[in-house]
């Protein structure tokens, strides 16, 4: 269902490949950290991008309530990456954009503009693991995933939905983080994450992600067109799905400054 | 068919007790089954509107499921660092609570103010220990002006604060989860207190409320159950005074409770604390049918026959009025399956079951175990008989003065039944012997209330919420509501707009007014949203498409009919101010309101069959339509006198006293049943003229009603003293219904048939041909 014949020809040609490379002796936290790496690597030089996000709200009694975001993300090269988020719908807050800029090391830095204010709003950097426009997707599950942001443990091979995956742990390194533990299932020949399941501060599953209908951009970059996210505790859920993918738009570092933020 | 059946019941007796015990070990081991629940919705039915509406509410926005801890400092001063690390510390480890999904504190409530031109939104206490005496004062003085908090999780005086746990509760395993989860909160606390020990905790909440349901029931069953044994065992020896009787009689009803329950479990009942009062009941029930046999088994043999000739003679003359008692007592059981409350019907079902294994455990058990112990007759009881003669005469003698007294007594009190007032504090069902309710108590005088009542205020489009209209008119309620006296806080996203629009203008308090336009609120929302921390997002308080707020009024504790003229003064309001907003308040407190009203019209339906059942019954069993229709006085009358005592005394009616008269009309119609048809057959069989008929009926059948009426009496009141109030109103009252039954079989009654007998004489022809009989 996830992958085209090809794309599952291709994991058995890797699959075939690929043993040997990483049986050395390494720690589960080495390995867990290797694939970490390995997947940031894959997705190095896209520049930047665009796209259309639909969030499509679901309450536990199953109904359904949509916003409309354009997101542009910009490559940075030795820190976290860049992105702005536009919102076109609810009707209310067009035109609201926010500005993140990921970092490595510190704590990102986010910004709001607000069009009916007219003004530039400073979003404390602590609290990034509440609800993103009300939906189950907190902040810290769509910014950009660092290698740093986590430290990693290796689990074990398994199939899931007839992939080959990678299961690991990570845990947040950010003590404002909402979760304890994320368990992840990485496919072993792209390199991305099929499903995340998170675990809230008692360590009880709180919401599972589930990535789907992948896209090859630029023969190079896999980016999923739906993203299913289910929180298990509140019975709600949320799906995003992604059109309109572009790669190298020539966007620049000025694009996504706080002046800029006013000219969206 | 009859006398066969006692042949060969004597004959095979070791037979018989063999089968009784492997039948009733068989049905018993379902007890192993049985469970309790934890879960105070278990008292509403499926379809009750009120609970449906809670239900969608609770859908919508985050689950009301709780547990609310609140610390007091000794020296009555929250803001110390010593008090404030205390809070720092129970809010961090409250979200390592089993399902918890929020925690909401002092410590990380979500203070905003302007910084420079930016919106800060961070944890109100950040690094007690550092805190100036300064800083302290200036946190308090915050505080205390945060509408949120005061009277919420802060007291005006701050001398107590809260923590509140909102959990998710799971649906397997769920009777479990209470347990699981104030076993954690315990632990948390008593970590707390040895490492503050100046600070003392209390707790309430839903959470804490469902796990006190089994609590009180387990109490209850090791207190209850064991004296109701004790008295009514003891009871029996005095008026029997036979051991070997005694010793037969508490194996029937440890039997028939075993059974029952058993029966129960196999069913798949869960237990509530009223059905977990059955036992009680069928205890006490068995005795009855016990006491009839035994009593004629005594006479029999006291009269010179020969035991298992004593027995035979026994079981044949009250098979059919054990059987008819069984029966009538059972279908008043029955009907409770008609009440709103399903516990009730639990409890009836399984006390009808009780009353039927108790029927079959005496007239086949019973005389079997009779037959193989060494009875002896007891003592004769010549003084008693003639204290029955004495009150037959009485009866005969002052028929007319009695017919007046008690007529006018009969009418007075039921006069009185309309001022009783229906009241149903769900806090109250508690008595304060239990922690929950001295937690509670002490948490509603020092911090907040218990009850509340949520309003789902629709702005009927997304995004609705955020149109200045709508706020306006959200703002208008709110401030309505908080100048009403029985309001003791109010919650409503109104505030927090106010807030965010001073924040927004530099903290500027001419500012702390809603947003005038639309997308200016939507704006300021989203940044407030972005800005919350892991769980404290507004999800409790906004629906997902953003088309309507949840408010919370949290209430006085007030009785029922408060709490309706309360609704009820809210909605006039709204439909004259607010009609675009108009929605009906939901929450346990509205539907504890009307659970009682509920359940007395549904009850009224099944009290009715119950009475058309027993009283055809009694046609058929007395063959006669004028005595059973007569017979709807003593039936109806005790019930009726009853709800008047209690009006004068109490004067309180809750959830319990709906199903109070189907459940005594099947057990004082015993005491009609057994006095009509001694009296009947006295007139039929021998002949006798009214008055003697009387006598007879008071010499036959006189001294069991009385046994009997003690006894029953002695396990009602035993069950009024339950610690769970529906349980002890239940009791309390079905024991006056009882004693007021024979009072009436006894007074009433007689001067009645006696009166009625002389106009009839006086009228028509005598018609006082007796008919031959079996």
């Amino acid at each position: 269902m996830l992958f085209t014949a090809k794309t599952r020809s291709i994991a058995i040609a890797a699959l075939l490949l690929a043993p040997g490379s990483t049986l050395l002796a390494e720690t589960p936290e080495e390995r867990g950290l290797a694939i970490a790496i390995e997947g940031d690597k894959r997705d190095q030089g896209y520049v930047d991008s665009t796209a259309n996000m639909k969030m499509i709200l679901r309450n536990r009694a199953g109904k359904e309530s949509t916003r409309n975001v354009r997101i542009k993300s910009l490559e940075v090269t030795g820190d976290g990456d860049k992105s702005l988020s536009i919102f076109d719908e609810p009707a209310d807050v067009k035109g609201t954009t926010s500005l993140t800029w990921s970092h490595s090391e510190k704590p990102d830095e986010q910004w709001l503009y607000l069009p009916a204010l007219k003004r530039v709003k400073r979003i404390s950097s602590k609290n990034k693991s509440g609800p993103f426009m009300g939906s189950e997707f907190a902040f810290e599950d769509i910014g950009s995933q660092e290698v740093d942001k986590y430290t990693y443990k290796y689990l074990r091979d398994e199939d899931f939905e007839s992939a080959k995956t990678f299961v690991m742990e990570r845990y947040p390194t950010d003590k404002n983080s909402g979760y304890t533990k994320q368990v992840v299932w990485i496919e072993q020949d792209r390199y991305i994450a099929l499903k995340l399941e998170f675990y809230d501060r008692k360590g009880s599953l709180l919401k599972t992600l589930v990535s789907s209908d992948f896209q090859q951009y630029l023969d190079k970059f896999w980016r999923p067109s739906t993203l299913e996210m289910t929180n298990h505790q509140s019975g709600k859920s949320t799906t995003l799905v992604f059109s309109d993918y572009q790669f190298q738009t020539g966007l620049k570092s000025s694009d996504f400054s706080k002046n800029a933020l006013k000219k969206q | 068919m009859l006398e066969k059946y006692m042949y060969w019941l004597v004959k095979l007796r070791w037979f018989a007790i063999l089968i009784t015990i492997v039948t009733v070990g068989l049905l018993g081991s379902g007890g192993r089954l049985l469970s309790f629940t934890t879960d105070y919705e278990v008292f509403f039915g499926d379809s009750n509107p009120q609970l449906t509406t809670f239900q969608d509410l609770q859908e919508v926005y985050t689950k009301n499921d709780n547990a609310l801890i609140m610390l007091s400092p000794a020296d009555g001063a929250v803001f110390t660092t010593e008090t404030l690390q205390a809070i720092a510390e129970l809010t961090e480890e409250a979200w390592n609570t089993p399902y918890s999904s929020r925690v909401d504190s002092l410590s990380n409530f979500q203070y905003t103010y302007a910084e420079e031109d930016d919106l800060t939104v961070e944890d109100l206490i950040n690094d007690p220990a550092s805190l100036s005496d300064d800083e302290l004062k200036k946190l308090k003085e915050i505080a205390l002006a945060q509408p949120l908090l005061v009277n919420r999780l802060l007291s005006p005086a701050a001398d107590v604060t809260g923590i509140n746990i909102t959990f998710e509760l799971p649906t397997e395993n769920a009777n479990e989860v209470p347990f699981e989860i104030m076993e954690h909160i315990d632990q948390m606390l008593l970590d707390i207190k040895t490492r503050y020990p100046n600070i003392s905790t209390a707790k309430t909440g839903v959470v804490a409320m469902n796990k006190a349901f089994p609590e009180s029931t387990f109490k209850d069953a090791k207190t209850l159950i064991p004296a109701a044994f004790a008295i009514i065992l003891i009871g029996f020896m005095v008026l029997t005074r036979s051991l070997w009787g005694t010793v037969g009689a508490l194996i029937v009803m440890l039997m028939s409770i075993m059974a029952a329950m058993g029966t129960a479990g196999w069913m798949g009942i869960i237990l509530t604390p009223p059905s977990a009062s059955a036992p009680t009941l069928i205890l006490t029930l068995a005795v009855a049918d016990c006491v009839h046999f035994l009593i004629t088994f005594f006479q029999q043999m006291r009269s010179g026959k020969e035991k298992n000739q004593a027995i035979r003679e026994s079981v044949r003359l009250n098979f059919s009025p054990i059987f008819l008692t069984s029966l009538t007592t059972a279908i008043g059981f029955l009907s409770m399956n008609f009440s709103d409350s399903p516990p009730f019907h639990d409890l009836g079902t399984i006390t009808a079951i009780g009353v039927v294994y108790a029927f079959v455990l005496s007239i086949f058990f019973l005389p079997a175990l009779m037959s193989v112990l060494p009875v002896k007759v007891p003592a004769n009881r010549k003084a008693e008989s003639g204290l029955m003669n004495m009150l037959a005469n009485l009866s005969i003698k002052y028929y007319r003065a009695l017919l007046v007294v008690v007529g006018v007594l009969i009418v007075g009190l039921i006069a009185m039944v309309p001022s009783n007032e229906l009241n149903d504090e769900f806090v109250k069902y508690f008595d304060d012997s239990l922690e929950f309710r001295q937690d509670t108590d002490l948490i509603g005088e020092k911090l907040t209330g218990m009850y509340f009542i949520d309003y789902s205020i629709d702005a009927k489009l997304a995004s609705g919420i955020n149109s200045p209209d709508y706020l306006q008119q959200l703002e208008s309620f709110e401030y309505w509501l908080q100048s009403q006296p029985e309001v003791i806080h109010v919650n409503a996203l109104s505030e927090t707009f106010r807030r965010l629009n001073k924040n927004m203008h530099g903290d500027d308090s001419d500012f702390y007014k809603l947003p005038n336009d639309k997308e200016l609120a939507a704006q300021y929302l989203l940044l407030y949203e972005m800005s919350l921390p892991f769980g404290l997002d507004l999800n409790n308080q906004i629906n997902f498409d953003k088309s309507a707020t949840r408010l919370t009024a949290t209430l006085q504790n007030l009785p029922t009919k408060d709490v309706l003229a309360f609704e009820d003064k809210v909605q006039a309001w709204m439909s004259n101010n607010t009609p675009s907003l108009e929605t009906a308040g939901s929450s346990p407190t509205i539907m504890f309101s009307h659970i009682s009203k509920r359940n007395i019209s549904s009850m009224l339906a099944g009290t009715t069959i119950a009475l058309v059942l027993i009283s055809l019954i009694l046609m058929i069993s007395l063959r006669s339509f004028k005595y059973g229709l007569l017979s709807l006085i003593p039936n109806l009358v005790p019930a009726g006198m009853a709800f008047g005592i209690w009006a004068i005394f109490n004067g309180q009616v809750g959830l319990s006293v709906s199903v109070v008269v189907a459940m005594t009309l099947g057990i004082v119609v015993d005491d009609t049943i057994h006095f009509l048809s001694k009296y009947l057959r006295a007139r039929r069989e021998q002949g006798l003229n009214t008055e003697d008929a009387i006598r007879y009926a008071f010499n036959t059948v006189g001294e069991a009603l009385f046994i009997t009426t003690v006894i029953l009496t002695a396990g009602f009141m035993i069950l009024a003293q339950s610690s769970f109030a529906i349980n002890a109103d239940m009791g309390l009252m079905t024991a006056i219904t009882i004693c007021l039954a024979l009072f009436i079989d006894f007074f009433f009654l007689p001067p009645l048939l006696i009166w009625l007998d002389k106009r009839q004489s006086k009228s028509a022809e005598p018609s006082g041909t007796p008919h031959p009989v079996n």
